[in-house]
């Protein structure tokens, strides 16, 4: 058990210090990457927790799919990164006095006052041929159906924001509008017009 | 073996961490966003430990509608912020200040 | 016999909407032949209504002829109540009514607001009809504020004069005041019956008698009194009663027909005829009736001194008219009701008949109203002369006459009444013989005798007025002269008001006088050995001395006792108490209001320190509201950490 103890702490050192990371680094780029870091180790975690399918889940959807859009859009956007970490190091004293106020308090409750007495040391044993992904499967699609159903619907809605907010009409480009063609006949283009002969001047 | 203790303790810190990024990078937006990110990580964290140590699968239904929205939200705030990047040519939130009278 | 009513009732309106709205269309003598014609359509059927009554027995009539509303059980109607006391009501309203109308044509010959004139009139005389025909109390309302409203509008007829409008409005708003106890009593009425209608509130007055109105815990009133004293107040404002009689004098200003019919015969006397109506609940308040019997005879006798300083003639009839109304109040306080309205009805004669005979002299000194300008006017206005003397002397109480008889009978019944408050009562009325002698000789004797004070021109056009103006003089002097005589045994002393007029036995002093009348011969030679014929006799007397004989002698008095002659002259200070206590109170109280509650307060305070601390927050707000995303963000983090130290340090 102790092997299990030693890996957590280890991926645990590695998460705190990649998060430290996120929030000091100097290149955006260098915070996503190390963000993504982040998330491979909590998943790790995770899969401690016997929480497989959600650690997978986690790699797949926000290190494939968020943290590549991150990624993409901090070196799409020409950032004048200077500009922007201008004026920030004084702020550092109230950022650690927040943060530690925090950790303090978080502490407090979870350590010293032991959660108000809920304290819970020992994860109940997993029954004998449990699978964490059939169990969740069972909740989501049983008494979650329509709650995963809003969260489709939440996604579409979303992804058709962000389609319409980026859509860009570009002027100066001329289409091809093919039913229009189609639909064109030859009264509309040809006029017949008939006029009464000229003298030679 | 893990004890909730542990798991805790090590959310709080990534929480406080990330409530400490958003002070120090308060100009960058994407930093910003990545940030909250991080706080939801932290949260979803409690989630799966509450939920392996009261043996209730609910909790990770949780974590998993916390995912979706936040991956929508993401789309949706960094799709915001490629149209404000175009429009303004900065991601500097002090220049978001057409919402003041 | 309902549709006879409804003609009674309709005929005048109908006539006065046509006067009114199709004057211009109809024209001058239009107008005044289709009023005359309705009041005389009412007249006539008024008349045969009474013979009905009296002569063939025909039975009282009371029922409803169109509902208004019905609310909460509570029924609204127009209704009739025909009895005995409202038939003589109407044939007295109609009949001086039709005179007035007659004596139009002279007075207001030369007016351009002729065929207004007539319409209000005639609307008058409607409304007067309703008030004396109604069978409940929403109907008596209606017609009370009716005859007030056409009143005003006939005090202010001439609205050019600002004297004449200032009359009005003081007669609106002192009535008004009146008209607030009248609500109240009438509430009051509907409160503890439930019905509006006579018979059922009269069947129901002893359950307002044996209730009792709590006003605190250890204070309690008698809810009869108080209702009959609402009631009364009322009747103030309309019988012109002090303290609620400063109204009167001044509607002088409206022309004198008027001045003959509304603010003489009739329509003062609505509040004694209203109090005659609701006998059977007066007749359970002592505190009430005692109430009447003080006020009117304060009123009869202290109104009446103010006649004998006054120099306007129509002034002096005014205020005698007040002392006559203070004379019936004093009846209605003594439970001598039917000795009330056998009052009204001579005095409706005699002092219509004096107002026109003024009148008819005014017309002749072109609208000079000031008697030290007059004298002498016998020998050019013969038949004013006579008719007006007999208004005096019935005025006075002229063995004979029908004031005579009235209010010779009154007196006595006043003196047998047990009341607290009856001797008083007694000796006012008694002492007002002598003063109603010596102000009405003393205008008669400036106005008919002695020198001749107009001035040149006006002496040269003395005439006697037209017949138009003549013929109501005379038709007024008969029943004037003579009415007592058949009049007094039935109204009096026969069951004429049985059904109208209840009387408690322990009241009943008119039952008392009535063992001992032998016919009104035998009433005339028993009064001759009475109080007050004697002191009218002395009145005339004093009269004719002072201001016929040795006119200095009067002024010597005047100089001996000028403190009295100020007071008088100022009218006992009535007026300068509202003018300067009540309006200017009120007006102070209303300036003080407008300026510390209403500008300040309301303006300055409420509604635009409410916008002013509404921008002063919202420009502090503003600065929190910097628009910066991390300035939020901040503010939310803060809100989460303090949040959680909250949490931790909760228990």
């Amino acid at each position: 058990m102790m092997f299990e103890t030693i890996l957590f702490f280890a991926f645990s050192a590695v998460l705190v210090g990649a998060a430290l990371g996120v929030v000091l680094a100097r290149n955006p780029v260098y915070s996503a990457l190390l963000l993504v870091v982040c998330f491979f180790n909590s998943a790790v975690i995770w899969l401690m927790l016997d929480a497989e399918f959600l650690g997978i889940v986690l790699v797949l959807v926000y290190v494939g799919a968020v943290m590549v859009l991150f990624l993409f859009v901090v070196m799409m956007l020409d950032v004048n990164l200077e500009e922007l970490r201008k004026g920030l190091a004084g702020y550092w004293p109230i950022a650690a006095a927040v943060a530690g106020l925090m950790v303090f308090a978080i502490l407090n409750v979870v350590i010293t006052k032991r959660l108000g007495g809920i304290a819970l040391h020992a994860a109940p044993p997993l029954p004998p041929g449990y699978s964490n992904t059939q169990a969740l499967g069972e909740a989501l699609f049983t008494r979650y159906a329509y709650p995963a159903q809003l969260a489709a619907v939440i996604l579409l809605v979303a992804s058709i924001a962000a389609i319409v907010l980026t859509l860009r009409h570009r002027t100066g480009v001329k289409p091809q509008n093919v039913g229009e063609q189609v639909r064109v006949s030859a009264k509309d283009r040809v006029r017949l017009v008939k006029m009464p002969s000229e003298k030679r001047p | 073996m893990i004890t909730l203790t542990e798991v805790l303790t090590l959310s709080g810190l990534l929480f406080s961490i990330a409530v400490a990024g958003v002070f120090l990078n308060r100009k960058n937006v994407i930093l910003l966003l990545m940030c909250i990110e991080l706080m939801l990580l932290a949260v979803n964290f409690n989630f799966v430990a509450f939920s392996r140590f009261l043996g209730d699968i609910n909790g990770q239904i949780f974590v998993f509608f916390i995912l979706t929205v936040a991956a929508a939200e993401a789309a949706i705030g960094l799709a915001i912020l490629v149209v404000l990047f175009r429009e303004r040519r900065s991601i500097d939130v002090e220049d978001l200040d057409s919402l003041q009278g | 016999m309902e549709s006879i009513y409804l003609t009674i009732v309709l005929a005048p309106l109908v006539a006065a909407i046509l006067a009114g709205i199709g004057g211009r269309a109809i024209g001058r003598v239009g107008a005044q032949s289709v009023t005359i014609l309705g009041v005389a359509i009412s007249f006539a059927l008024s008349a045969l209504v009474l013979k009905r009554m009296v002569f063939d027995g025909a039975p009282t009539f009371d029922g409803p002829v169109y509902t208004w509303l019905v609310s909460d059980g509570v029924t609204m109607q127009v209704g009739f109540l025909i009895d005995h006391l409202s038939a003589l009501m109407m044939v007295v309203v109609t009949f001086v009514s039709l005179m007035v109308h007659i004596y139009t044509i002279g007075y207001m010959h030369d007016d351009s607001g002729y065929q207004r004139f007539f319409s209000y009139i005639s609307l008058f005389t409607f409304s007067m009809l309703m008030l004396v025909m109604a069978n409940n109390f929403m109907q008596l309302f209606f017609g009370w504020e009716a005859v007030g409203v056409v009143s005003y509008l006939l005090i202010g007829f001439w609205y050019t004069r600002p004297s004449a409008i200032f009359a009005s409005l003081k007669a609106f708003l002192v009535n008004r005041i009146g008209d607030f106890g009248f609500v109240l009593g009438i509430a009051a009425v509907l409160y503890y019956t439930g019905s509006l209608d006579y018979s059922t509130v009269f069947a129901h007055a002893h359950a307002i008698a044996a209730a009792r109105l709590q006003i605190t815990p250890t204070i309690s009133w008698s809810a009869i009194s108080f209702t009959c004293i609402c009631l009364f107040i009322g009747a103030m404002g309309k019988s012109a009663q002090m303290p609620l009689h400063v109204w009167l004098p001044d509607s002088m200003e409206g022309p004198t027909p008027i001045s003959a019919l509304i603010h003489a015969a009739t329509m003062v006397t609505a509040g004694i005829f209203m109090v005659a109506r609701m006998s059977p609940l007066f007749e359970l308040s002592n505190t009430a009736l005692s109430t009447v019997l003080v006020i009117g005879a304060t009123t009869s006798f202290f109104m009446g001194l103010l006649g004998v300083v006054a120099n306007d003639i129509k002034r002096v009839i005014a205020y005698s008219t007040l002392s006559q109304l203070g004379y019936m109040t004093v009846a209605l306080g003594a439970s001598a009701y039917a000795s009330a309205i056998f009052h009204l009805m001579t005095h409706a004669f005699f002092k219509a008949l004096l107002f026109l005979a003024a009148g008819s002299v005014i017309i002749a000194m072109h609208h000079e109203q000031d008697m030290r300008k007059m004298g002498g006017l016998r020998k050019y206005l013969p038949i004013t002369y006579w008719t007006f003397l007999i208004g005096s002397l019935a005025l006075i109480g002229f063995p004979g006459t029908a004031g005579f008889f009235s209010k010779d009978a009154l007196i006595e019944a006043v003196g047998r009444s047990q009341l607290p408050g009856a001797g008083y009562a007694y000796v006012c009325v008694t002492a007002g013989a002598f003063v109603t002698a010596l102000y009405t000789f003393r205008m008669f004797f400036m106005t008919f005798h002695g020198e001749e004070r107009m001035d040149h021109h006006t002496r040269e056009h003395l005439h006697e007025s037209p017949w138009v103006v003549t013929l109501p003089l005379v038709l007024l002097a008969i029943p004037s002269a003579v009415v007592g005589w058949f009049a007094i045994r039935p109204l009096l002393f026969g069951d004429f008001f049985a059904g109208s007029i209840q009387v408690a036995p322990t009241h009943d002093v008119l039952g008392a006088m009535g063992a001992e009348f032998h016919g009104p011969a035998a009433f005339l030679l028993g009064a001759l050995g009475g109080l007050p014929v004697w002191l009218a006799a002395a009145g005339v007397a004093c009269a004719w001395l002072f201001f016929l004989k040795r006119p200095q002698l009067a002024d010597a008095a005047e100089r001996r006792f000028q403190g009295l002659y100020r007071i008088l002259v100022a009218k006992y200070g009535f007026d300068w108490f509202n003018d300067h206590v009540i309006a200017a109170g009120a007006r102070r109280l209303g300036g003080g209001l407008w300026r510390f509650g209403d500008q300040d307060v309301i303006d300055g305070a409420m509604v635009n320190g409410s916008a002013r601390t509404v921008g002063w927050f919202s420009s502090v707000m503003r600065n929190v509201q910097s628009g910066y995303l991390y300035h939020y963000a901040f503010a939310m983090i803060l809100g989460l950490a303090s949040l959680l130290m909250w949490l931790l340090w909760r228990t």
